[in-house]
C-alpha cells in the first residue's frame, strides 16, 4: 500500500514539481529589469551600399541602395529598400558594323547619328535613371509556418513596374525541412522615346520635325504582365550542410520587344540595304531548376569556412536554354573579417528567332532580333569581398568584380564585306561596390 | 593543494549569423552564440553571462576554499549564514531528494572519498562504504532562509545542479540585454532563448558519451532545437570494472554503491535547464527504468546504453 502510493505520487508530480521547485529558484533571484536598452538599439537595421558598374566604352551604372530591416517582437520582419540608379553611355542599337560610315534615327525618331566604319553601332546618347522601392512583410504563422507578402515600384524614365509578391514556407521534420511556395505578379509600361515602332517596320531616317507623324511609330505605349510561381525545398544535411532546390514557371505576355534594337537588312554581298525594328513573340514561357549547396567546413583551421555553390537551368519557349555556375567562397580572416572570392560563369543558347542580321532576298520571318542579349554567349564573373566590422559591430564590405561577356555565333554565316567585320563584340566591365550595414 | 589561477579570458568569434563567445569556466568550455550584427551587444552580453558564470562558480565549487560550499562544509557542526540564492538553492536539492525517494542527496559527496571511477578495479570494501554512510543524509541537515547547520564531518555538493542553474542564470541576464536569439551552452548543458533567424532551429552537436562509436561514426550526435534547454547526465569515461561487472559512477546515496543497469549517459529536454540536468540524473538513478520512467513523464530525451 505504501509502495503504490509512493509509486502514483512519483509518476504524476516529478515534473510539475520540479517546474514549480525551477520557478521559485530562478525566479527568487533574478530581479526582472525591464531595461531594454539593447532590443531598442537593435530596433531598426540598415543596409547601405552604393555599386559602379562600367563597360569598358559603353554603359557606366551608379547606384545608391538603402535597405531597413525592422524585427518586431513576434517575429513579425518589416523591410524596405529604396534604390536609385542612374545609367548613360553607349548600347548597341542591333545593325550590324559596315566597312562604311552607317547613318541612323536617333531613338526618339528626330535627329540622327552616326557610326563610324568597321565599328559596332551604338547609341551613344542614352541616359536614364531608375527609382525603386520594395516593401516586404514577413511573419510566422502558426508554429512551423511563415508568410510574406510584398510590393514593389520602379519608374524609369520611360518604364513604369508595378508588382506585388506572396509566399508560405512550411518547416518540418524538426525544421531540418522547409518547403516553400511563392508566386509573383508584375505589371509593366512601356513608354518609349518616340513612341511604339512597328515591328518588323522600316527605319525612316529622322526629318527633325517633330510636327511630322512617324508612320512607323503604332503607339505610345505598351504593356507587359509577368506572372510566376517558384517551389521550393530546403533540407539540412548535416551540421555543416544545408541545400536548396527551387522549380519555378514563369508567364510574360504582352510586348516583349526592345523599341530601340534594329535589325540590319543586308544584300548578298553583306551590305546594309535598310534597318528595320525587331519583332519578338507577345509571350514568353520559362522554366528553371536550381540547386544549391553550402557547406561549412569546420574543424578547428577551417571553422566557418564556407563554400556555397549553386546550379541553375533556365529554358523556355523561345527556345533559349541556359546554364548558371556560381559559387562562393567565405573566408573568415581574424576575428572580424572576411574575404569571399566569387566565380559565376553563364552560358546560353540564342533563341530561336535570334539573327544577326536579315537577307535582303528572304521573306520577313514574323519574329527577328539581332540583341546579342538574346543571342548565343558565355560571360564570366570574377570577384573578391572583402567584410570587417567596424564601430564595435557594423559591417563595412567591399566588393571587386571583373565581368565578361562573350557572344558567339550560332552558327550564321557572315557573307561578303561582314566576313571581315566583328558581329560578336565582346563586353567587359568592372563592379565595384562599398556596402556599410549598422 | 595549491590552486591554480583560473583562465579568465573572454575571447569573441564573428560567425556567419552573429558572434560566438568563449570562455572557460566549470572545467568547460563555455560558449555562448548571438544572433546579431551588433558587436557592441554581443561583448557586452558576453563580459555579463561570462562573469555571471564566475561568480556562480566562485560561489559554490567545492574545489574553491573561499566559496560558500567550502564555508559550510568546514563549519564543523556550526550554523552558518546564508543568503537567498543559496538557500533556494538548498530548497530546490531539498526537492530533488523528496522527488527521488533519497536516490539524489546533496551531502553524498563524501563517497568520493572511497569511490574512484577511474575505469580501474578499485572497489571499496563493504566495511569502507558502510563507515561513510553515516555522513550521508539530507535530513540531518538543518536550514532556513537565514541559516545551515551541517552535522560535524558532512559536506554538500552544489555539482549536480551548479553548472544547469548557471545556464538558466545566463538566460535571465541575457533577456535584460537583448531579445536577439542566444545559445547558451556552459559544456553540453545548454539552453536557447528563441529560434534562430527565420525560426531556424539551433543545431546542437552534444558528445556522444557511447565509448564504443564504430569507426567513422560522428562522436558527437547533432539535436535540432528550438528553443528551450538540454542538459545530459552519465559519463562513459567513468567507470569501474570487477569480475566483468560494470560499475557506473551515479551512486546511490542510500546504500553508498552505483546504480546498477543504468544507461551510460541520458539527454533530456526541458524548459529550463535546471530542470533538464535533475530529470537525466533521476532518471539514471532509476537504473533498468530509467527510460521508463522518462517516457512515463512524457519527457523527451536520449539515452545512450
Amino acid at each position: 500500500m505504501q509502495l503504490m502510493k509512493k509509486h502514483n505520487r512519483k509518476k504524476v508530480n516529478v515534473k510539475l514539481t520540479l517546474a514549480a521547485a525551477t520557478t521559485a529558484l530562478l525566479g527568487g533571484t533574478c530581479v526582472a529589469n525591464t531595461n531594454n536598452e539593447g532590443s531598442e538599439l537593435d530596433a531598426w537595421s540598415f543596409d547601405t551600399a552604393v555599386l559602379y558598374y562600367g563597360e569598358i566604352d559603353r554603359v557606366t551604372a551608379n547606384e545608391v541602395m538603402l535597405g531597413a530591416t525592422k524585427t518586431f517582437d513576434d517575429e513579425s520582419v518589416l523591410n524596405l529598400k529604396f534604390t536609385f540608379d542612374a545609367l548613360t553611355g553607349a548600347s548597341p542599337n542591333g545593325a550590324v558594323a559596315q566597312p562604311t560610315v552607317q547613318t541612323f534615327t536617333k531613338p526618339s525618331g528626330n535627329g540622327e547619328y552616326q557610326t563610324p566604319a568597321n565599328e559596332t553601332p551604338i547609341y551613344n546618347g542614352f541616359r536614364d535613371s531608375r527609382v525603386q522601392l520594395n516593401a516586404q512583410w514577413t511573419q510566422p504563422l502558426a508554429a512551423n509556418y511563415t508568410v510574406s507578402g510584398g510590393v514593389h515600384f520602379s519608374k524609369e524614365y520611360d518604364y513604369l513596374s508595378l508588382g506585388i509578391n506572396g509566399s508560405l514556407a512550411y518547416d518540418f521534420n524538426n525544421k531540418n525541412s522547409t518547403f516553400s511556395v511563392g508566386t509573383s505578379y508584375f505589371q509593366d509600361i512601356y513608354n518609349p522615346v518616340g513612341g511604339i515602332p512597328e515591328p518588323l517596320g522600316l527605319m525612316i531616317p529622322g526629318s527633325g520635325d517633330e510636327d511630322v507623324d512617324d508612320p512607323t511609330r503604332i503607339g505610345k505605349d505598351d504593356t507587359k504582365l509577368s506572372a510566376d510561381i517558384m517551389f521550393g525545398f530546403s533540407q539540412v544535411i548535416n551540421r555543416r550542410m544545408i541545400m536548396q532546390f527551387n522549380y519555378s514557371y514563369a508567364m510574360i505576355d504582352g510586348y516583349l520587344n526592345d523599341p530601340y534594337k534594329r535589325l540590319s537588312r543586308v544584300n548578298s554581298n553583306g551590305e546594309a540595304i535598310d534597318y528595320i525594328y525587331e519583332s519578338r513573340p507577345d509571350s514568353r514561357k520559362k522554366q528553371s531548376v536550381f540547386t544549391q549547396a553550402k557547406y561549412n567546413f569546420g574543424g578547428a583551421i577551417l571553422n566557418n569556412t564556407v563554400l556555397d555553390v549553386s546550379y541553375r537551368y533556365m529554358w523556355d519557349d523561345w527556345k533559349i536554354d541556359s546554364h548558371t555556375i556560381d559559387s562562393r567562397f567565405y573566408i573568415p580572416v581574424g576575428n572580424n573579417s572576411y574575404l569571399e572570392p566569387h566565380f559565376r560563369i553563364y552560358q546560353q543558347s540564342a533563341a530561336e528567332f535570334y539573327q544577326p542580321f536579315l537577307n535582303e532576298l528572304n521573306v520577313l520571318p514574323n519574329y527577328a532580333s539581332a540583341d546579342l542579349r538574346i543571342g548565343e554567349m558565355t560571360t564570366y564573373t570574377l570577384g573578391l569581398k572583402y567584410g570587417t566590422l567596424v564601430n564595435g559591430g557594423d559591417e563595412l564590405s567591399f566588393r571587386l568584380e571583373y565581368y565578361t561577356q562573350k557572344p558567339t555565333n550560332a552558327g550564321f554565316e557572315q557573307q561578303g564585306v561582314l566576313a571581315s567585320q566583328d558581329l560578336y563584340e565582346q563586353v567587359n566591365a568592372i563592379i565595384a561596390q562599398v556596402t556599410y550595414s549598422f | 593543494m595549491p590552486t591554480k589561477k583560473p583562465n579568465r579570458n573572454i575571447t569573441i568569434e564573428k560567425r556567419l549569423d552573429g558572434f560566438c563567445i568563449i570562455f572557460f569556466a566549470m572545467a568547460s568550455q563555455c560558449e555562448i552564440i548571438i544572433e546579431t550584427t551588433k558587436k557592441s551587444i554581443a561583448k557586452r552580453l558576453g563580459d555579463t553571462l561570462a562573469h555571471e558564470v564566475w561568480r556562480i562558480e566562485d560561489k559554490y565549487s567545492r574545489y574553491n576554499s573561499k566559496s560558500v560550499c567550502s564555508k559550510i562544509n568546514q563549519s564543523q557542526g556550526q550554523a552558518v549564514v546564508i543568503d537567498n540564492e543559496t538557500y533556494l538553492l538548498l530548497n530546490f536539492a531539498d526537492t530533488c531528494y523528496q522527488l527521488s525517494d533519497g536516490l539524489f542527496d546533496i551531502t553524498s559527496g563524501v563517497l568520493r572519498r572511497i569511490w574512484c571511477f577511474d575505469c580501474s578495479a578499485n572497489i571499496p570494501t563493504t566495511e569502507q562504504v558502510n563507515s561513510l554512510m553515516a555522513y550521508i543524509g539530507w535530513p540531518k541537515v538543518h536550514f532556513d532562509e537565514k541559516f545551515i547547520r551541517l552535522p560535524e564531518n558532512m559536506e554538500v555538493d552544489f555539482g549536480g545542479i551548479g553548472k544547469e542553474y548557471a545556464v538558466d542564470r545566463c538566460i535571465l541576464l541575457s533577456q535584460e540585454i537583448t531579445d536577439k536569439p542566444i545559445l547558451v551552452n556552459l559544456g553540453g548543458d545548454l539552453c536557447a532563448t528563441s529560434p534562430r533567424k527565420n525560426n531556424k532551429a539551433w543545431q546542437v552537436g552534444i558528445d556522444n558519451p557511447n565509448v564504443q562509436v564504430q569507426k567513422g561514426q560522428n562522436q558527437q550526435m547533432v539535436v535540432s532545437l528550438y528553443q528551450g534547454a538540454l542538459a545530459t547526465s552519465g559519463d562513459a569515461q567513468r567507470y569501474l570494472l570487477n569480475n566483468g561487472k560494470r560499475y557506473s559512477h551515479i551512486l546511490n546515496a542510500k546504500t553508498g554503491w552505483p546504480i546498477e543497469n543504468a544507461p551510460r549517459s541520458i539527454t533530456v529536454v526541458a524548459p529550463q535547464c535546471i530542470q533538464a540536468g535533475i530529470l537525466a540524473t533521476l532518471a539514471l538513478l532509476h537504473g533498468d527504468n530509467a527510460e521508463k520512467f522518462l517516457t512515463e513523464q512524457e519527457i523527451k530525451f536520449w539515452a545512450i546504453r
